[in-house]
């Protein structure tokens, strides 16, 4: 069997530099640049929240925010983020407050296992920037490359719905 | 305490690092050295059917004479409950803990649940089986109600006051005759040890004096779901810490020939383990551990199994497995003879994946003669002794610590990924994680058994079910029986859940509900077309042969609900209708679809399902896992199968194996009927089991097609379509 999710490089190049913003830090890392960005943020950085469910862009587990536009993680270098600003699910909350998207999966019980949870909320996230008035077929087409195997789906547009109405200034339904 | 194992409390953030020094017995005796105390020892399962246990009885771990706490109230009235079981998205991180705080009388913010830890928690068997609450949940009422009654005792004693006008409130014992005279639980136990040993079973509440069981909760874990806080076995992290990739064979039954590992060690920091039966590679990162093991060079004997998709259902037909009847009745050649219309038929159910979100994961620990394993399972004691086994040491110096499972379905009950990680501990000396690949997770998974049903039957003169002869071969006798009155039948189970040795080319196992959902689609599917035989509408076609009043209960308010217009079928409209009973639960379902003709494409407008579940614990989690059950159901229904050949498993990711997605959503509804004064039955499983027939009988009305193989693709439904037109 040829295990194709883990993205492998040889020979390893040697290690250099990376900078970029981690969750509005700066940060500075000895990597080998070639190395991908799911694995330097889980490992050398150790940031969890963002998952390994793929590694072939199928389920969005690994989903971040490059620039403010969603990422899968799985599928890009470390270098690649040079300059740029990366946000995480650890990231999304400000001030201890929960994001708009965050407190609305809490108050749908939109998860189950949790796993697929931070990859839904921040292609949710990237959703909403770019549209933030979607109507209910929008979120389940801009929802559609993310896997849950719970079954939370029904829950998950409901809590993006009731974010987007709460991000406008609105109640929440 | 630290809390690497799931461990929730209201006030209280969890802590990071995983403790590097579990504490005995001796030293968790000495935390809690004051309070009070209820110890119970679990029994063992009674009634199960042969397919709902997820091992062989054989394999199935011994009860250990460990420490078997579960419940301790402190110095403060704080609640602190223990339980083997473990939380993979389930729920009873919120249920159990209500349960408890009903049964105590207190908040349900000062009840702490620790989880699935095989140092700290009492033994159990695993999670499966949706017996959380129905079985396990009854004993941890117990020990509430147990603490309830010492605590009112020492109140008595305490206020002298007989016992009888004491109230408890939120925790505090209230003379009801002068409010003003209380004393807490906190007060109660302060500097005092108090142990009970629970030997009889005292009674719960009463369902009229509830408080806070039948009331919807939100989920207790979300908050640290949707920060990245909660943790899941791959997210812990320890000093020197390797992680490992471990080689695999193409294919199941292929054996190692020759393996050349001289290109590894051109990895800087890669270390290589290699093993009569185990080879692999671990270094310091992941990623750079699989380029290491991609330069590994092996070839394989080929496999020996000859079986591909489809020739497998061919070989169940023909292989041999012990016959067991689950149930019969009345004399089927009297049946036979009655029988004015013959309906036999064939049905059949593919291999299925599992393929919960996270892959199997373990961090293991070896030290010298003691091991520690953070293992995503449902069963850590199993796991523990697998361990154990592997390791060469007694299972007390084994300690499997189980985090946030990421999903389980029924996949997480073998632990292979947690031997390796001890296994390869041990040879490094230092920590290892094991985190699957999703194309290992698909190669290693016990797959939902592939099987085959034949049903024999006819109706007599007045268009009733004359007589009812049917064969499973391979899936089990759970949800095999049938329901109905039928005055001569015989359900037989061949093989039982698993088979001998040999039927199946690769592993198989216990996936939700497992051998439920294929009884269901093909009885289910089959009292369809006696209906249609009969010329009449489905539902009143099934009421008129049901006696069980708690299926007649649920069907009815399904159709009620949905607004049900009668009609026989095909009706053009594209409505199905399925029922049905699991896990001590009743369910019925009713759904639309549409056709896409040119596709071959069912779309699933709207789906509704009723279910009755005995007393409901939480109505808001018991709803979430009808919804879950009915979105995972459609993948079996309609995408999901593994294609494989000579014990090779072609479909190795999601490209390939297509889970249900967003677009597939229908309209939900789900109605749960009450029966509180029915024990709580199962609700993780129930539904799923109607999601085959359903949509299989909603395709027929539709397009008078009917489907006997699962899964429904769209080839599948069009080549149907193209040889009925």
């Amino acid at each position: 069997m040829t295990p194709a999710s883990m993205r492998c490089l040889s020979p390893i190049p040697m290690p250099d530099t990376v900078s970029f913003r981690l969750n509005k830090q700066p940060v500075r890392i000895k990597v080998a640049p070639d190395r991908t960005l799911l694995w330097v943020l889980r490992t050398d950085l150790g940031l969890t929240g963002t998952k390994y469910g793929c590694g072939i862009v199928q389920c969005g587990a690994c989903t971040v925010l490059v620039d403010n536009k969603a990422v899968r993680s799985c599928s890009v270098d470390v270098k690649s983020v040079e300059g740029k600003d990366v946000t995480t699910i650890e990231g999304l909350a400000t001030d201890g407050k929960l994001h708009p998207l965050q407190e609305a999966f809490v108050a749908h019980d939109a998860l189950q296992c949790g796993f697929c949870t931070p990859g839904m909320i921040m292609t949710a996230c990237d959703l909403l920037q770019r549209n933030p008035n979607p109507t209910r077929e929008e979120v389940i087409a801009g929802m559609e490359g993310n896997l849950c195997r719970c079954g939370a789906h029904t829950r998950i547009v409901d809590a993006i719905l009731s974010a987007a109405s709460i991000m406008k200034g609105g109640k929440a339904s | 305490m630290s809390t690497y194992p799931v461990s929730f409390q209201a006030s209280e953030s969890q802590t990071r690092e995983p403790d590097m020094q579990p504490p005995t017995r001796r030293q968790f005796l000495k935390r809690f050295g004051t309070g009070l105390m209820v110890w119970a020892v679990l029994g063992p399962r009674l009634g199960a059917q042969e397919s709902e246990a997820p091992r062989p009885a054989t394999v199935r771990p011994r009860q250990t004479g460990d420490f078997n706490a579960f419940l301790h109230i402190d110095g403060n009235g704080h609640v602190t409950c223990f339980t083997g079981k473990i939380e993979m998205g389930q729920g009873i991180i919120t249920s159990l803990p209500q349960m408890m705080a009903e049964d105590l009388d207190v908040s349900l913010d000062d009840v702490e649940i620790v989880m699935g830890d095989t140092e700290l928690c009492p033994f159990d068997g695993g999670t499966f089986g949706s017996g959380s609450t129905r079985q396990f949940g009854l004993i941890f009422r117990a020990a509430a109600a147990e603490a309830r009654g010492v605590l009112l005792g020492l109140a008595a004693a305490s206020l002298q006051v007989p016992e009888a006008q004491l109230a408890v409130q939120q925790g505090v014992v209230v003379d009801s005759s002068d409010p003003s005279r209380k004393i807490s639980y906190g007060q109660l136990t302060q500097g005092k040890k108090i142990e009970r040993h629970l030997v009889v079973k005292p009674n719960p509440k009463k369902p009229e004096l509830y408080k806070i069981v039948g009331k919807p909760l939100l989920r207790r874990d979300s908050r640290d779901k949707v920060t990245g806080k909660a943790h899941f076995s791959g997210d812990l992290r320890l000093p020197g810490m390797l992680y490992a990739r471990v080689l695999r064979a193409p294919a199941h039954g292929a054996t190692l020939k020759t393996v050349d590992t001289s290109a590894v060690k051109e990895i800087e920091g890669a270390i290589l383990v290699q093993l009569p039966d185990l080879v692999a590679v671990l270094h310091e990162f992941p990623d750079v551990a699989e380029d290491a093991l991609g330069k590994i060079h092996a070839e394989f004997n080929p496999s020996p199994s000859d079986l591909d998709d489809k020739t497998i259902y061919d070989h169940l037909q023909q292989v041999k497995g012990e016959s067991r009847v689950a149930a019969h009745g009345g004399d089927l050649a009297t049946g036979r003879a009655q029988a004015v219309k013959r309906h036999d038929q064939t049905y059949l159910n593919p291999y299925v994946a599992h393929a919960a979100m996270e892959t199997h994961t373990a961090l293991a620990h070896v030290e010298g003669s003691k091991a520690t394993v953070w293992a995503s399972t449902q069963t850590p004691f199993p796991a523990r002794e697998e361990i154990a086994r592997a390791l060469g040491l007694p299972i007390q110096s084994v300690r499997v610590i189980t985090p946030f499972v990421g999903g389980g379905f029924g996949g997480k009950s073998f632990n292979l990924q947690a031997v390796e990680a001890a296994r390869l501990s041990k040879e490094t000396g230092r920590p290892v994680q094991v985190m699957w690949t999703r194309e290992e997770e698909f190669y290693n998974d016990t797959f939902r058994p592939a099987a085959v049903v034949n049903i024999q039957s006819g109706l007599d003169g007045a268009g009733r079910i004359a007589f009812w002869d049917y064969e499973v071969r391979f899936a089990g006798d759970r949800g095999a029986a049938q329901l109905y009155d039928i005055p001569h039948h015989r359900t037989s189970s061949i093989g039982g859940f698993q088979g001998p040795a040999g039927v199946h080319p690769f592993a198989v196992g216990a996936w939700r509900a497992p051998g439920s959902s294929t009884n269901a689609f093909a009885r289910e599917g089959h009292i369809d077309q006696l209906a249609s035989m009969a010329g009449v509408d489905p539902i009143e076609f099934r009421l008129s042969q049901l006696k069980d009043p708690r299926l007649i209960r649920v069907l009815k308010a399904a159709a009620e609900h949905w607004g049900w217009k009668p009609g026989k079928g095909p009706s053009g409209r594209g409505l199905g209708v399925a029922c049905g009973s699991d896990a001590g639960s009743y369910v019925a379902g009713i759904t639309e679809v549409e056709i896409d003709p040119k596709e071959g494409r069912i779309v699933v407008k709207r789906v509704l399902c009723a279910q009755e579940m005995g007393l409901v614990i939480n109505p808001a989690g018991a709803k979430l896992q009808m919804e879950g059950c009915i979105m995972m159901g459609l993948g079996y229904a309609l995408s999901e199968e593994i294609h494989f050949k000579n014990g090779a498993v072609k479909d190795t990711n999601f490209d390939s194996y297509a889970l249900p997605r967003f677009s597939w959503l229908p309209k939900i509804e789900t109605v749960l009927l009450e029966a509180d004064d029915t024990p709580p039955q199962g609700g993780g499983e129930p539904a799923i089991i109607l999601m085959g027939a359903l949509l299989a009988n909603a395709l027929h009305d539709a397009t008078g097609v009917r489907m006997l193989e699962l899964p429904m693709t769209p080839s599948r439904v069009k080549a149907a379509l193209a040889t009925k037109a």
